[in-house]
């Protein structure tokens, strides 16, 4: 370090970044994380174990996964359990559980950039990133789910000899739509934010062949002022897109049920109260994710007590707005004496269902009412049992609105029972599995946490303390 | 020998399903391959029979490719005929209608005649002469067969006996006549699977003859069903379908009383009905006739199994002598004396259909109502002898199945020939026919499979399809016609006429001849020309007019004289003991259908189950046994050591104490597709007095197994929505004593209407769009609807839908484009039944979220799917509230040579992962279309038939043009019974269904009853 | 070829100190040309060096709504003019359900221009550069500051660069030293 000289700006000390530290010790910490020199915290890559053992594992799984689908392919979607009535299985429970995921991301970074909330600095980055793995993998399933894979692409607009086009009324080609125009925005976000630190660490990288990659995904980045000006203010302006876009693509998933005319999916509150499921599900892995980073790369002092207990409460504040989406539901049920809504609501507490629907109310509305205590807040061990617990309940609440709503409908006649098979489960975790070994993959090769913001938020409060 | 391919190999949906079968897909390929080259053998070479075949005469002379021929023909059911028009596409029969012309047809099929084509194309069918387990030829059995001849000639054919089922083929009762001239010892036995002796035997004590009864129902103003099946699967069951209905049509409407041992189409159909065991059936016959007067019978209670069959689904059991019910049930019967039918069923004892004679001669039916019809082949009980050598003219009687077995037993036969039976499957286990044949040093068997029965005799030819060699056959009214064939024998069978007459003269003959020589008798005709011209005529009918069945008059003093005594095993049960009744399965009746994948997987009407048979309990038993539907019990005569394993399924409306076992399944070398579903209900069956007995009292174990059914249909209760609508007759005082009244055709006044919907049809933002050429809709009337499946199976026929098999019906992925739904009416303690395909809605849900087009409106308002445009996103499903849209989860549709020879050519054949649906049969309207165009003019209306309409034995669809305001279904939809299926939904439906009527004078409760 | 003066490059310690060398440098002669390099974005050094207004807010706008008015377009060009059929009953041109679409639309172009116009108007990627060749500038990168003087008109027009490196070591450069490419 050279910060020898006493001029150099040192963080004073905020809830949001512990004191002691320059510019170029931020630097050096994060950047070292991915360069491996040999810190005070550990003793390189070959000798973390944990890391090698995870990645092994989810490698297997990813492998799994693949082969997996092959198979679909070459079978047929009836592999899953999936049947008429019940068209919709696992596939579309798991794809809205993913995209919800997804969402935390792009919130913190745009979102909360435009609130100019402090706290975001040094979680946007992995939030950003899981964002993009959630996402990717959510839109996976849709085409998995296909009856004929092979032409999904003709969901899209492309010029073609039959002159055939998509049909624009259907909620999956707004889906299509969202989602990748999501993906995309995500990606360029993320990357963006990336640009300076690639350009970071292709100047502190010590081989020649990492100066040379990271060299070309920093396209040759100098930090001048002029591009630190383009720089902020294309930013800013796709932090300002992605605000609406992050609400609307829950929104568009949740058409995709609303516009539906069977009980359970026809129902106006759809939008706001899958965006608040979505940020639950998102904050929830965000926590879960945080603590293990912060405990392995010793990070406690860029993701500090203060960061957890903020998410913590946003996630009460998403609980209770599910809570409510809950409750209208029931509510617009009874209120409109429709027998197909009303048979449908009491089928959830007392059908095949039942132990699914009482479990994610237990998940997902009272157990997070654990949050109002701050002890609980701040106690990293039951914040990341808890998150845990959401994300469960989340993704059992996205079951049961895809699957019991389908199970008995209109006429009696036609009412089935969906059984998850084997490949159900296999395609879940083995999803889980891909996301964290991209996960893993990343906080390898990439930074963890913005070093440009960093180096800017320890200027900052220095400058805001010094008299 | 080289294996055949199976036609649906349910082992290879278990490797599908993925459900971890280690069957590996290698072997089966070969197999397939193997398969392939077999039918090619047979179906490669297709092509009409050589001699000259003539079609229809509505049809245009000579093949235009592409364009379809119909041929009239007859299909066999129980040896009686069935006219059928039969079409083919270049040569390939297939698909079956009705024929229009033929009393037992008028136009209509039931579903076993629909999956005929499936039989007449199954790969599975023998191929091959066999002796013993080793291939031979046909030139070997001639050799050996003219060398039993040599023997048996010497003691004149003491030792020679002859099997064979129902007989009316003029041709084949003069070839059997010509074996007994020629062999003056031999005889001739009869096997009937699917009836049991007992009506025969009574119509005989009372008319000293053997007699068939012939129902006129259009001419009855109430019918009584006592477990008959009038609308099952009968040579005459979609006739009694056909005219009851027309009976029912009229104004006063006719009447229908069921009382049955288990639900039937005539109980969802009744009035009322009453479920209760036979014996009580019995005992309210007996009461009834005392009530109407007859002499020597007196009123009396049957007992304390009655008492104990006190249900909630079973009320009004006779303990006393007569319950108000009964009193009801008699003046109506009174009050339409001459104009009412009783028709009692196989399950009865001779004694109660002595009985049933007696009230029907009381109340003046015979003649009018009901026709009794001599038949020669007929098959006497009792003790007349018979009548072997027989000349000429001189109706000839046969024995039956109990004497034969005796006589095998008594090694007293050496030769035996069996024409077209199994009975080692399907004869009574008490005869245990197997071990009696293997006291029969030479027997040959000739069937279309190599079954049971092959497999245990010395020798198995291979026989024809009736569709593939010549014949004649009698309908169940006595009316003959010839039975042409459409293709040449695709597996080199060899026609019964051919081996008749090898039996009987020692010489081959082809079957045309043989059936041209029977007519050529029959008609006295001068001059070839002459005759030509009325063959050609018989054949472009379909039917020959003029020669009907001989009707005789029962002698008065049989019906005065007491009727015989009660018969034991009709079975007081005692204790815990039940009552099995034996009864022909909806679907295989006896077994002989086991092989067909269609009629495998169609649901029954109530049970909903497909691939299997089960024991039917009433739910009071089910209690007082402690079982769940699904419990294996095994069951156990209590007079012998016979028993049987059968899982239970507990149906409402079953009589409590009866055990219905449905014949036909657990078949053991019945083909690929029959093996290892149900269990054999045979080995149970008794013989009594030469009669296989439909009843048996036995004792019911629970073993604590499990069986898993395949049901189409999980819930039959309504919960409280009205998809399938009543209403109530309300008959103005004039025409109160309606079943006195003359019939009249007209029906307007008496049509009750449906009140106005609760909510008015709700306003569109949107402009209605305007179909300005055709609209094409269709009604459904649930009050014709007797809930056959018919028209389930001529769907499947004609538009190459795939069979899925067991596995994957249960988890949900049939395939039928129709289905019959079936609700249970509590307070009518009723089953009614609701056809229900694609509603082809003008606001249809499915549309608007399909992401690529594949489901849209066509300029005719047709929601058409578009199978290569589909992508399988299933939304469409999801979105449509009637769950009539099928998905291809894997590739179910076969493309082996068999499957694709039957296929219908104008119907696309769905690849996997794509969504499909009923289409109107859109391939006939544009058929007509064309020939429209062609003439320049309107399509007709009438001229577009679906296939699932065609079919309908009862005329419950009509299908039409709605912009044309005089078309059938135009006025149709302007019925004041008229209504859509969840027309809250405003999704605009062009199927639309005509509510049940229910009369609520004719019920035999008192409404405080109907409401317990 | 013949290496040219690219530059004075002078490396300062704190954000502070370049600020000051700016504003003195630029008070001297007003038309110099300065570059600053930060390791992240030092509020007021782009005033202090008068960049111009920059023009990607325009460009974001305009790609907007050309993305909303395409998106719209091509649906109803799709849905009326190209491919009409009766889909469940619905009029051809049914706008309501072709507004999420028109709004995906806009965003996707408005982000990609934002992006792409920024990598242009900073000329990017260009990964071969002078100042690359400064002493420590790897430091850029991390917690120094850089000022480079540039030649205002074409070299050999009296560019004293041994001046500007004495002026910037006077305003609080570390080093300063010349950059050739």
């Amino acid at each position: 370090m050279t910060g020898s000289d006493n001029e150099t700006a040192v963080s004073p000390g905020t809830p949001v970044l512990e004191a002691g530290w320059t510019a170029g010790g931020v630097t050096d910490k994060i950047a070292g994380i991915v360069l491996g020199r040999g810190g005070p915290w550990t003793r390189g890559w070959k000798a973390h174990w944990r890391w090698r053992s995870a990645l092994l594992i989810t490698f297997t799984g990813v492998l799994v996964f693949l082969a997996s689908s092959t198979w679909l392919f070459m079978r047929g979607v009836g592999l899953f359990g999936v049947n008429i009535p019940v068209a919709w299985g696992f596939a579309l429970g798991n794809f809205v559980w993913w995209i919800g995921i997804g969402h935390a991301g792009t919130f913190i970074s745009a979102i909360l950039l435009l609130l100019r909330q402090r706290w975001r600095t040094s979680i946007n980055r992995y939030a950003e990133a899981m964002t993009l793995f959630a996402a990717g993998i959510a839109g996976l399933f849709p085409i998995l789910h296909l009856g004929r894979p092979w032409f999904a692409y003709w969901l899209l607009p492309y010029p073609n000899r039959m002159e055939l086009w998509p049909q624009w009324r259907s909620p999956l080609v707004w889906d299509i739509f969202a989602i990748s125009t999501y993906l995309l925005v995500s990606l360029l976000f993320w990357y963006v934010g990336l640009i300076p630190d690639l350009a970071s660490l292709r100047d502190k990288a010590g081989s020649r062949a990492k100066r040379l990659a990271y060299g070309l995904l920093a396209l040759g980045w100098r930090g001048e002022a002029r591009h630190w000006d383009h720089y902020e203010t294309a930013y800013l302006l796709l932090a300002g897109l992605a605000t609406p876009l992050v609400v609307s693509v829950h929104t568009v998933v949740s058409l995709d049920f609303s516009i539906g005319n069977t009980p359970g999916y026809h129902s106006t509150i759809f939008p706001p109260y899958f965006v608040a499921g979505a940020l639950f599900s998102g904050f929830a892995m965000v926590i879960t994710l945080a603590i293990p980073l912060r405990h392995y790369f010793k990070l406690q002092g860029f993701i500090t007590l203060r960061h957890l207990d903020l998410a913590a409460r946003v996630m009460l504040a998403c609980s209770l707005l599910v809570a409510y989406g809950y409750a209208s539901e029931i509510f617009t049920a009874y209120y409109s004496g429709d027998i197909y809504e009303i048979h449908m609501t009491e089928d959830r507490y007392v059908g095949v269902y039942a132990p699914v629907y009482w479990a994610y109310i237990a998940c997902n509305v009272f157990i997070p009412q654990l949050l109002w205590w701050r002890r609980m807040r701040r106690n990293v061990i039951a914040l990341l049992l808890i998150s845990l617990i959401i994300n469960a309940g989340m993704w059992m609440e996205r079951f049961l609105i895809v699957v019991q709503s389908l199970h008995q409908d209109f006429l009696p006649s036609s009412w089935g029972v969906f059984i998850p098979t084997f490949w159900d489960w296999t395609f879940l975790l083995c999803s889980i599995a891909l996301f964290v070994w991209l996960f893993l993959m990343f906080i390898r090769y990439l930074p963890l946490i913005s070093m440009a913001e960093m180096r800017g938020l320890v200027h900052d409060t220095a400058e805001e303390q010094a008299p | 020998m080289k294996r055949r391919p199976p036609l649906f190999d349910h082992a290879a949906v278990a490797v599908e399903t993925g459900a971890g079968s280690l069957a590996d897909p290698g072997r089966r390929r070969v197999l397939k391959l193997m398969a392939a080259s077999a039918a090619l053998a047979g179906s490669g070479c297709s092509e009409p029979p050589q001699e000259k075949i003539f079609p229809y005469v509505d049809m245009p002379e000579g093949i235009v490719p592409g364009d379809p021929v119909f041929y009239a023909s007859t299909l066999l059911r129980r040896g009686y005929g069935i006219g059928v028009l039969v079409e083919t596409e270049s040569g390939r029969p297939i698909k079956i209608e009705g024929n229009v012309a033929h009393p037992a047809s008028l136009g209509a099929a039931d579903a076993q005649m629909q999956a005929e084509i499936l039989t007449l194309w199954d790969p599975e069918r023998s191929r091959t002469v066999m002796q013993g387990q080793r291939l031979s030829t046909w030139p070997a059995l001639i050799d050996a067969l003219s060398q039993r001849r040599r023997e048996e000639e010497h003691t004149g054919g003491r030792r020679l006996r002859l099997l064979t089922g129902p007989v009316t083929s003029p041709t084949l009762l003069a070839q059997i006549r010509e074996v007994l001239a020629h062999f003056p010892e031999a005889r001739w036995h009869i096997h009937d699977a699917s009836d049991s002796g007992t009506r025969a035997a009574a119509a005989e004590r009372v008319f000293q003859r053997p007699v068939r009864t012939l129902y006129r129902l259009d001419r009855a103003r109430v019918v009584l069903s006592i477990d008959a099946e009038l609308f099952g699967p009968s040579p005459d069951g979609v006739r009694n379908a056909h005219d009851f209905m027309i009976a029912r049509r009229q104004s006063p409407r006719a009447r229908l009383y069921a009382l049955e041992s288990t639900p039937s189409l005539c109980g969802s159909l009744a009035d009322d009905r009453r479920a209760m065991s036979p014996l009580e059936m019995e005992a309210a016959l007996e009461t009834m006739a005392a009530r109407l007067g007859a002499a020597g019978v007196a009123a009396r209670s049957p007992g304390p199994p009655a008492a104990a069959a006190q249900g909630e689904h079973a009320p009004a059991v006779p303990t006393v002598a007569d319950p108000p019910w009964l009193d009801k049930l008699c003046e109506q019967l009174m009050a339409a004396r001459g104009a009412c039918v009783v028709a009692p069923g196989p399950s009865l004892s001779v004694r109660a259909h002595v009985l049933a004679w007696r009230i029907n001669a009381l109340l003046g039916n015979i003649g009018t109502a009901l026709i009794p019809l001599e038949q020669e082949g007929a098959q006497p009980w009792g003790g007349q002898p018979d009548v072997a050598s027989a000349q000429g003219g001189e109706p000839i009687y046969p024995s039956n199945l109990t004497k034969l077995v005796e006589a095998m037993h008594d090694r007293s036969v050496d030769t035996l020939i069996m024409l077209d039976v199994n009975p080692v499957y399907d004869a009574p286990g008490s005869l245990d026919f197997a071990e009696a044949l293997q006291h029969v040093p030479w027997s040959l068997h000739m069937g279309l499979y190599r079954d049971e029965t092959a497999h245990r005799a010395t020798w198995h030819v291979p026989m024809t399809h009736v569709l593939e060699d010549w014949s004649d056959a009698r309908s169940h009214d006595g009316t003959p016609s010839i039975v042409q064939p459409v293709i040449s024998p695709l597996y080199g069978g060899r026609s019964p006429h051919t081996l008749a007459s090898l039996l009987a003269t020692g010489q081959t003959i082809s079957a045309h001849e043989r059936v041209r020589t029977t007519w050529r008798g029959l008609w006295h005709e001068e001059g070839d020309d002459a005759f030509e011209d009325r063959w050609r005529t018989a054949l472009g009918r379909g039917v020959i007019e003029g020669v009907p069945g001989t009707v005789k008059q029962p002698q008065g003093s049989i019906l005065d004289e007491p009727p015989p005594r009660r018969a034991s095993t009709a079975g007081a049960p005692s204790g815990d003991a039940l009552v099995a009744v034996f009864a022909n399965d909806s679907n295989l009746i006896t077994g002989e259908y086991a092989n067909n994948a269609w009629l495998q997987e169609l649901p029954r009407p109530y049970t909903k189950i497909t691939w299997d048979n089960a024991a039917l309990i009433s739910p009071a038993t089910a209690q007082s046994h402690g079982l769940h539907s699904g419990d294996v019990v095994v069951l156990t005569a209590t007079d012998a050591p016979a028993s049987v394993r059968a899982p239970v399924w507990i149906l409402t409306g079953q009589a409590d104490g009866v055990v219905t076992l449905p014949l036909g399944y657990g078949r053991g070398l019945g083909g690929s597709t029959a093996a290892g579903h149900g269990f054999d209900a045979y080995p149970l069956q008794a013989v009594q007095e030469d009669i296989p007995q439909r009843t048996r009292v036995i004792t019911m174990t629970p073993t604590g197994d499990r069986h898993d059914f395949a049901r189409t249909q999980h819930d039959m209760d309504t919960h409280g929505r009205e998809p399938a609508r009543v209403v109530e007759l309300r008959r103005n005082e004039a025409s109160r004593n309606a079943t006195a009244a003359p019939p009249s055709a007209a029906r307007g006044a008496a049509t009750p209407a449906l009140p106005p919907r609760s909510r008015p049809p709700a306003p569109s933002l949107y402009p209605d769009h305007e179909y300005n050429t055709y609209a094409w809709g269709m009604t459904v009337d649930l009050d014709a609807c007797i809930g056959c499946n018919a028209c389930v199976v001529a769907c499947q026929a004609e538009n190459n839908i795939p069979v899925v098999g067991p596995e994957q019906v249960s988890l949900g992925r049939e395939m039928l484009w129709l289905r019959i739904d079936s609700y249970r009416d509590e307070t009518r303690h009723r089953t009614q039944f609701q056809p229900m395909a694609c509603q082809h809605c003008e606001n249809a849900p499915c549309e608007v979220v399909c992401p690529v087009g594949a489901t849209m409106h066509d300029s005719e308002g047709l929601n058409v799917q578009v199978y290569n445009r589909c992508v399988g996103t299933r939304f469409c499903s999801n979105n449509c509230p009637y769950k009539v849209r099928h998905f291809n989860f894997f590739q179910y549709s076969l493309t082996d040579p068999s499957s694709a020879a039957h296929a219908n050519p104008d119907v696309t054949v769905r690849q996997r992962g794509v969504m499909e649906k009923c289409t109107y049969c859109v391939q006939r309207i544009s058929h007509a279309r064309i020939q429209s165009q062609k003439e320049r003019r309107r399509i007709r209306d009438g001229e577009v038939v679906t296939a699932c309409q065609a079919t309908c034995p009862t005329d419950a669809i009509v299908f039409g043009d709605m912009n044309d305001p005089d078309s059938q279904v135009s006025r149709s939809k302007s019925s004041s019974r008229g209504y859509a299926v969840l027309e809250e939904m405003n999704t605009r439906p062009r199927t639309t269904y005509l509510a049940r009527i229910d009369d609520p004078e004719a019920g035999l409760e008192d409404d405080d009853d109907r409401k317990r | 070829m013949k290496p040219e003066l690219y530059g004075v490059m002078g490396r300062f310690l704190t954000p502070e100190a370049l600020l000051d060398a700016i504003q003195a440098l630029r008070r001297q002669e007003a038309g110099l040309r300065l570059e600053a390099y930060t390791p992240y974005a030092v509020e007021g050094v782009s005033e202090s060096l008068g960049l111009p207004p920059n023009r990607i807010p325009l460009i974001t706008l305009i790609a907007g709504v050309a993305g909303g008015v395409g998106g719209f377009f091509m649906q109803w060009y799709a849905a009326v003019v190209s491919f009409p059929v009766n889909i469940g009953g619905r009029p051809l041109n049914s706008w309501p359900m072709f507004v999420p679409v028109t709004f995906e639309m806009t965003i996707l172009c408005a982000a990609l221009a934002a992006v792409f116009g920024m990598l242009v108007a900073n000329g990017l990627p260009r990964l071969r550069h002078p100042v690359f060749d400064a002493p420590d500038f790897h430091l850029a990168t991390r917690d120094r500051y850089f000022l480079c003087v540039r030649p205002t008109i074409g070299i050999g027009q009296g560019f004293d660069a041994a001046h500007y490196r004495e002026a910037l070591s006077r305003l609080g450069a570390v080093t300063a030293d010349e950059v050739w490419s």
